[in-house]
């Protein structure tokens, strides 16, 4: 199962991955981190959005696990 | 052999200086130049390997370092008057970051929305109801940006003359070490003034919010500097390019106006294809690093050529060509990396508003000066355009 793994003292808040995927990520009212709203895509289209917005992901903070 | 001097005239408006594609285009990609205060740099050229220097913490991004690439002809190594955290590595960056990001999610910026459209409408209601020809620049492209940005820090718009010129004069290349000192300085003593007032009497906005939450006013300062120089320039050359690029191609502009799902999308591509801050993805290497097959060494000033980049064949199809719908954002016009620019959604939620409001509203409005007869900003280390006559039917 593919997983999504962010890893918060990379994170910048850039927003890109909510950006690319708004259902899969929120960021924190705090300090605009990350939050994985969906850390196991639910089908094909959840993963494909997954994978761009590790893609896109400036600080490298995501990433995908099998 | 020496190497050849930086070359920063583009062939047209949106494409590269030619020396830009000649190093991406001839393997390895990166190759040696000589900037204009004689220091010879790296330059990388190809969007992979920017995109790994940006993400490599062996590059620093401190302007301390004597290294540090310059594009004018100052002195190395100075302490620079105000530090902020565009200048910084880790571990202070991260700290200095997480201070104010919390203002630029994206949930935060659909909150200004309706704020930035009142403030667009308003200056297309003064634009009509002033002569014609008007300029652009000067009516949208540079109020817009301007009004939100001092709004959002709380700084009183009727200073943005002061703080305008300053910004401009930063930007120019044929800075003097002296222009430069006296622009830093008055920009700082303005911004040291205010800040002391709302510690005074504290005010709801972003600089009352990080004095309210105990950040130094030093570092406050820093900041409202970054964000006041930052949130100026950048965004208004991007409306005046966008404009003139939208109206040169009615047909693609028809298809915007039709269904405003398109906008966006072209804002992406219009950032890939100008990649205004051609230049602000510079560092210095901290380590020895291979990239490409080639060894930086420590202490080896770097560029990257980010409009050869966004231009890169090898990343986008037909690189060379407009194509509005592109989808494409895998682009380094606001960089990459943890430097990555903060306020790039408060950018795209600006450059969406004024396009989707200007067509609609003014569904008649054309260029009164041929684009090609604009002058383009090859003097600025910000792309854009110095004027923009744009002209309308009476009916409008």
């Amino acid at each position: 199962m593919t997983k999504i793994v962010a890893d918060l003292d990379r994170c910048v808040g850039a927003g890109q991955c909510v950006l690319t995927d708004p259902e899969g990520f929120d960021q924190s009212e705090e300090d605009g981190t990350v939050v994985v709203l969906q850390d196991t895509p639910a089908d094909d289209e959840a993963l494909k959005r997954a994978r761009g917005a590790v893609e896109i992901c400036p600080s490298r903070a995501l990433s995908l696990t099998e | 052999m020496t190497a050849p001097a930086l070359q920063t005239t583009r062939r047209c408006p949106y494409a590269p200086p030619e020396q830009h594609t000649r190093i991406r285009d001839t393997d390895p990609g990166i190759s040696q130049v000589t900037l204009p205060g004689g220091q010879v740099a790296w330059a990388l050229s190809r969007l992979e390997h920017i995109r790994a220097m940006l993400t490599d913490p062996r590059f620093s991004s401190d302007r301390r370092n004597p290294n540090f690439p310059r594009f004018t002809r100052e002195r190395p190594g100075r302490q620079p008057l105000l530090q902020t955290m565009i200048q910084l590595d880790p571990p202070e960056h991260g700290p200095a970051r997480k201070a104010v990001v919390g203002e630029f999610t994206v949930r935060r910026m659909a909150g200004l929305r309706p704020r930035i459209q009142e403030i667009v409408d308003e200056q297309i209601d003064a634009m009509l109801a002033g002569p014609r020809p008007a300029d652009l620049v000067q009516a949208l492209s540079l109020p817009v940006p301007s009004l939100v940005i001092c709004e959002q820090l709380g700084v009183p718009y009727h200073d943005h003359d002061f703080f305008q010129t300053r910004s401009a004069t930063l930007l120019s290349r044929a800075l003097t070490a002296q222009d430069r000192q006296q622009a830093l300085t008055g920009l700082r003593d303005y911004l040291r003034d205010l800040i002391a007032k709302k510690a005074a009497e504290p005010t709801d906005d972003l600089l009352g919010r990080q004095l309210a939450q105990g950040n130094d006013p030093e570092d406050v300062l820093s900041l409202a500097f970054l964000l006041l120089f930052a949130g100026h320039e950048t965004t208004a050359n991007m409306i005046s390019l966008g404009v003139v690029t939208l109206l040169e191609r009615p047909e693609e502009l028809a298809a915007l106006r039709e269904d405003p799902a398109r906008t966006l999308p072209a804002i992406e591509e219009l950032l890939r294809v100008y990649t205004i801050a051609e230049f602000a993805n510079a560092r210095v290497a901290v380590a020895d690093v291979e990239i490409g097959g080639v060894t930086i060494r420590a202490g080896d000033p770097v560029l990257a050529l980010s409009t050869a980049a966004n231009h890169d064949p090898s990343a986008f199809d037909e690189a060379d060509e407009i194509k509005l719908d592109r989808g494409a954002r895998n682009h380094v016009a606001f960089g990459f990396g943890i430097h990555q620019c903060l306020g790039q959604n408060l950018a795209r939620m600006e450059l969406q508003i004024v396009f989707d409001t200007l067509f609609r509203r003014i569904p008649t409005l054309r260029l009164a000066t041929p684009a090609d007869k604009l002058r383009y900003k090859d003097d600025a280390l910000i792309y854009g355009i110095h004027e923009v006559p744009v002209t309308w039917e009476e009916s409008a």
